[in-house]
């Protein structure tokens, strides 16, 4: 009973990384109906930005957080206006191309600029381990735990309750018919750019955190195994996301815990083959009619 | 070893190198190899001296030219002769093509009867055609993948030779320290599965444990890349085994060693070389990179006196601790002169024959016999961590 608790906590903990990242994933695909395959290296930017800032200018924690949501929300509005915008009316299988090269162009800038080295990240936070009964949960894990929910729930609020988030709910459900009503359209899908890849960067300083070693390459599995969540939950539902992300989290720890540890990557494919056969709109999707 | 994950991109270079060989070997015209006339022992040196993996070649370089030295100081009798070792030193710029041109051009040009080097797997065997035609036998100090000395069909090499250990050679080593010197007897194993050398570990590591009367509670794998162990350790931790067995890199083990140290699990970790880099203890923070052992080829913790007095006269030429690769290299050179030395003639078939029936050759890398694939069977060095140092060697025979 203590190890299914323990595999919960280790899934849930997971699980909320893959969560983050799920819901960058997920309101970029609402708004521009584009994969953005760059998502998980935008990701890795972050790690990088609480590395340098916290190894060099010695931030806090809380400070390499919030300045890493606003760096990366800063590289996910260029990206957005440099490689994505001039395609926004191209045909959608040139943009996904584009995103891939986007994708490599930053795993491998990264690597020219900082080396392909494995470094390891530097601890802010003092390591506690906390004992319920025979359970251990770190105060690290309950800081992505707590991180996670906070951002959620603001993400939340800016979509449903302000003028911005109305903008991007209108852009989303109709490009023309919002801008004939006079909404930015331009404004709104950067504003979803960086919302988005601040997640994506408050994810990367948190997984350094907790793993200890960053690499140019970490976002390439999180950032695959994050659409899947996506696809999972319901693309275009944000609680969607969320739940997709713990369950991922979650699945990955049950195959590993059964002892199947070799097959936990295709564990997590086979639910994306199965989510799009038999359930295509994913848990929480909304049914969708193509109109032809 | 650690380099073989660099040779994914070499493979591709591989296949034109097989193309361009075929112009290095044109001038190649006897299968009867090269014989000294004067008292000169012509050694070639074809190694990585630049390019992706210079730092091996550059490290071997170090090791070869002070055997050499350190031979020429007095001379060596063979057959009623004082010879001296020459060498021919080329740089094959971690390029396969270069590495046969070069192979090509010693043998051809400066008459070599032995060639040391090259360090890398890769490289090594696109050599190893060129010398072959020209019968010249080739010792390369660190090519540790199984199949270097074999052909595709499965038959040994007649000119190839190493003289470390194969990878696989580990992990039965491993099996016997674990069982002999640390008497654990419940293991469990958390393997690197996506590479030959974590699955060829484990499989070498478990047959030996099984057959000695051990038993492996419970088999993990991951891959590489791979950042949460929690999961897996969490398995592990409830198997209770007294001891746990890691094949795999340092990337991925250190934070294995990191995530098992932080749950709690607090029995010893043992693996294999791919684990031996100070980026290990960086990873997994210090503190927890205690009651650590690995096995390897080499170690300047080492008490033997054949050891000690390498090292003094290395750090008395280079100012530094001698690295793996160079006292791996050091032996190769002794290797090929102690083979012309037993079969009393300095010639590529007595060099040949000599390295192919070496027996109890005392090398500072331990004490090497040949077996028949031309692997070297010999001591293991087990280095143990303490506080994220190297604080102890131990040598399993």
């Amino acid at each position: 009973m203590h190890t299914f608790f323990q595999q919960l906590i280790n899934g849930l903990s997971l699980g909320s990384i893959y969560a983050l990242l799920a819901l960058g994933y997920m309101i970029v695909y609402g708004i521009s109906k584009l994969l953005n395959f760059a998502h998980g290296d935008v990701y890795m930017l972050g790690a990088y930005w609480g590395y340098y800032t916290i190894n060099y200018l010695h931030f806090g924690f809380l400070a390499a957080l919030i300045t890493a949501m606003l760096a990366c929300g800063l590289a996910g509005v260029i990206i957005e206006a440099v490689a994505y915008r001039p395609l926004r009316n191209a045909p959608r299988v040139a943009a996904l191309i584009t995103a891939i090269g986007v994708s490599y162009f930053l795993e491998n800038g990264m690597s020219y600029l900082v080396t392909s080295d494995t470094r390891n990240f530097p601890q802010v936070i003092k390591r506690k381990t906390f004992d319920l009964g025979g359970v251990s949960i770190s105060n690290i894990q309950l800081i992505i735990f707590a991180t996670t929910i906070v951002l959620m729930a603001a993400l939340v609020y800016i979509i449903n309750h302000t003028k911005t988030g109305r903008a991007m709910r209108s852009v989303s459900t109709d490009y023309d018919a919002a801008s004939l009503m006079g909404i930015n359209i331009n404004h709104a899908v950067s504003i979803t750019f960086a919302l988005g890849s601040a997640l994506a960067g408050a994810a990367g300083v948190l997984i350094g955190m907790y793993y200890n070693s960053i690499d140019p390459l970490m976002g390439m599995t999180p950032g695959i195994k994050a659409f899947v969540a996506a696809v999972l939950g319901g693309i275009g539902s944000i609680p969607g996301a969320a739940v997709g992300g713990f369950l991922i989290g979650l699945l990955e720890t049950a195959v590993q815990a059964l002892g199947f540890s070799a097959f936990r990557d295709a564990a997590v494919y086979i639910v994306l083959i199965v989510i799009l056969l038999v359930l295509p709109g994913g848990l929480f999707g909304k049914k969708q009619v193509e109109k032809v | 070893m650690n380099f073989k994950k660099f040779f994914g991109v070499a493979a591709a270079t591989m296949m034109s190198a097989a193309a361009l060989t075929g112009c290095a070997t044109a001038k190649t015209s006897s299968n009867s190899g090269n014989k000294a006339t004067d008292n000169k022992i012509r050694i070639g040196v074809n190694l990585e001296l630049s390019g992706s993996v210079a730092s091996y070649g550059q490290q071997e370089k170090k090791g070869v030219t002070l055997a050499a030295q350190q031979i020429n100081k007095k001379g060596v009798k063979i057959g009623g002769k004082t010879y001296k070792v020459k060498l021919y030193i080329s740089d094959n710029k971690s390029s396969t093509s270069t590495a046969a041109s070069v192979a090509a051009q010693l043998a051809n040009s400066d008459k070599i009867v032995a060639e040391v080097g090259p360090a890398a797997t890769a490289y090594a065997t696109a050599s190893i055609s060129n010398l072959t035609k020209a019968g010249v036998p080739l010792v390369s100090p660190s090519a540790t993948a199984a199949e270097f000395t074999q052909t595709k069909s499965g038959q040994t090499q007649k000119y190839v030779f190493r003289s470390c250990f194969i990878d696989p050679f580990q992990g039965k080593k491993a099996a016997d320290f674990m069982y002999n010197t640390l008497k654990k007897r419940k293991v469990a194993i958390v393997a690197d599965n996506s590479t030959d050398y974590g699955t060829g570990l484990t499989k070498s590591f478990t047959t030996e444990f099984k057959k000695l009367g051990g038993k492996i509670v419970t088999t993990q794998y991951f891959q590489s890349g791979d950042k949460d162990f929690n999961s897996t350790l969490t398995t592990v931790k409830g198997k209770n085994p007294d001891a746990v067995y890691l094949p795999g890199y340092y990337t991925e083990l250190g934070l294995v060693l990191k995530q098992a140290r932080e749950m709690g699990i607090k029995v010893p970790f043992v693996g294999g070389d791919g684990m031996g880099s100070p980026k290990l203890a960086q990873i997994a923070g210090n503190k927890n990179a205690t009651n650590v052992y690995y096995t390897t080829h080499f170690s300047t913790k080492s008490t033997d006196p054949a050891v000690t007095k390498f090292m003094k006269v290395y750090k008395a030429k280079y100012h530094e601790d001698p690295a793996v690769f160079s006292s791996l290299a050091y032996d190769a050179v002794y290797m090929i002169v102690k083979a012309a030395q037993n079969e009393g003639e300095v010639s590529s078939s007595a060099v040949q024959k000599g390295l192919a029936n070496l027996k109890n050759f005392k090398g500072v890398t331990g004490s090497i016999t040949m077996d028949s694939k031309h692997n070297p069977q010999k001591s293991v060095v087990v280095e143990q961590m303490t506080n994220g140092k190297i604080a102890k060697a131990y040598t399993v025979k």
